[in-house]
């Protein structure tokens, strides 16, 4: 059951581009991958587009298919009509290097500011102890490929190139969240969260999680639970004036200095 | 149009401000419709003071009934604050109202649908800048919590309110008429909004670092959490049947419903 499809392929670079018209042939259980590397394999040698593992797993096809952000290799061809034109794009949030490649370096920049796990320093290597219900809230987290699709999405920055220098996006305030939630975490880092990484800036519009092709639930047990937690320090004085009672109170430090992406 | 998001230097320049095909625009249509509709409908009922008391029912917007001018009947403590002169809704309404408004399914419904901050995902927001929750006024929404407590208090209120709505006119126990099926419905379903809240999860346990210290908050949180994941059906649900108990009232009061089944 072969089927010519439609497609739309955004081919340019950082200073031009344009939608282009292909047709190519399409195989029973593919999927837009597989379609673009035909594409690549009989009519536009010259297409650039980065992959790897073709199991959503390498997190490196990230794209936009008919406006959705997806990662082409886990987009099956049977989910789109055989006269259906489709339109691939690379992300819009990132610098475009060429075709449907970007530059997400951005990402790697926010990667590095934020704080590293810092466990107790009586604590060696190798006798972290830790029960399964302390650490599984952060394991969810975990699961993230680094496809970098929630913060493609999100309009703080897709919509506001200036919002790039004060907020990091979905993926490294999950990132501050999943080691705050972390049991053998020493470091407070709801101060880094709101002043380094732009908190603030999300407004919970939980596009971040639908694009998430782990299927983490980033807006409810991430970002939110992280506001929370800031709110406990920064805008609830009850919290605060309680804290100062409680017995086996935080001895938390704040997060250190981290260089700016 | 922004001009400085996907229109950047540097992007892929596609002209267009979304490439998507569905139909990702009924989603805010709608949900601007209904919660302006609730709006209108609450704003109209506020002000109006009046029909809001027919025993044993009490609308819950003007519940509890503070106001010296609060009809007979419908008096709560005694009505102390003799010296409003306005309708004994305004001293109730803002409570909810800013339990609502800060909640954190209704930021997303109304960043979306009202501010179309986006207007759904992948879709080119209007605005030239944003600055989110940082600045005044929205910076308040941190502040849920504190109408999360309010909003539990005015639960407890409101379940009181429906089981007096088991009472006959004179005062005894057995009434069953459909105005009491809606008010006690209306209180499970504010209920199960209220808990489900994200604030109330955390802070329930979900601000604990260490579970396995603390093992009763954990099951609340993990209880909190299950409920959490409907947080937005409760939301339109309650929402839903404070109109319809509200309306309710409103009919038995105005006299436009009348019988032993009301």
């Amino acid at each position: 059951m072969t089927y010519k499809a439609k497609l739309r392929v955004w081919r340019g670079d950082d200073e031009s581009g344009d939608l282009k018209n292909y047709e190519v042939d399409v195989n029973e259980g593919e999927v837009v991958l597989d379609i673009v590397h035909r594409l690549q394999a009989t009519q536009a040698p010259d297409l650039a587009v980065r992959w790897n593992c073709k199991a959503g797993k390498c997190g490196s096809c990230s794209a936009e298919v008919n406006g959705k952000p997806r990662l082409m290799c886990m987009t099956r061809m049977n989910t789109f009509t055989e006269d259906e034109v489709i339109t691939i794009t690379p992300m819009r949030t990132f610098p475009v290097i060429r075709d449907l490649v970007t530059d997400v370096s951005y990402n790697y920049a926010k990667a590095r500011m934020v704080p590293a796990f810092a466990p107790p320093a009586d604590l060696e290597p190798g006798d972290y102890r830790m029960a399964q219900v302390d650490v599984e809230r952060s394991q969810e987290f975990r699961k993230c490929i680094e496809c970098f699709l929630c913060n493609n999405v999100c309009h703080v920055m897709r919509d506001h190139e200036d919002n790039k220098a004060s907020f990091s996006g979905p993926r490294f305030l999950m990132r501050i969240a999943e080691l705050d939630m972390h049991p053998l975490d020493t470091v407070d880092r709801r101060q880094t969260a709101v002043e380094d990484h732009g908190l603030g800036y999300c407004n919970i519009t939980k596009c971040c999680t639908e694009v998430c092709p782990e299927h983490i639930h980033i807006t409810d047990n991430a970002l939110i639970p992280l506001k929370e937690r800031v709110a406990d320090r920064k805008y609830d004085p009850l919290f605060s004036v309680a804290s100062l009672f409680r017995k086996g109170k935080e001895k938390r430090a704040a997060a250190p200095a981290t260089p700016k992406g | 149009m922004a001009t400085t998001g996907i229109d950047a230097p540097g992007r892929a320049k596609i002209a267009a401000k979304t490439l998507r095909t569905d139909r990702w625009w009924v989603q805010p249509l709608f949900t601007f419709l209904a919660l302006t509709a609730f709006v209108v409908y609450s704003t109209w009922r506020v002000f109006m003071n009046k029909y809001y008391y027919s025993d044993p029912y009490i609308s819950l917007f003007y519940s509890p009934c503070l106001a010296g001018s609060c009809v007979p009947g419908a008096q709560f403590a005694g009505a102390p604050i003799t010296w409003w002169a306005f309708s004994p809704a305004l001293l109730i309404a803002w409570i909810p109202l800013a339990f609502r408004f800060t909640c954190y399914y209704y930021r997303k419904a109304y960043f979306r649908s009202f501010w179309l901050s986006p207007p759904a995902c992948a879709v080119a927001e209007p605005h030239g800048s944003y600055s989110g929750e940082t600045k005044l006024p929205l910076i308040l929404n941190n502040v849920h919590r504190y109408a999360l407590y309010l909003g539990l208090v005015l639960n407890v209120i409101l379940t009181w309110d429906a089981i007096l709505a088991f009472r006959n006119p004179d005062g005894s126990w057995g009434h069953v008429g459909l105005g009491t099926l809606i008010l006690t419905l209306n209180a499970f379903c504010l209920w199960m909004y209220s808990l489900s809240c994200h604030s109330c999860r955390n802070a329930v346990g979900g601000r604990i670092t260490h579970f396995s210290k603390h093992p009763v908050r954990y099951q609340m949180w993990t209880f909190i959490s299950k409920l959490n994941t409907h947080h937005m059906r409760w939301a339109w649900v309650s929402l839903s049947t404070v109109v319809i108990a509200d309306f309710y009232v409103y009919l038995a009061a105005s006299g436009a419903i009348s019988g032993s089944w009301v």
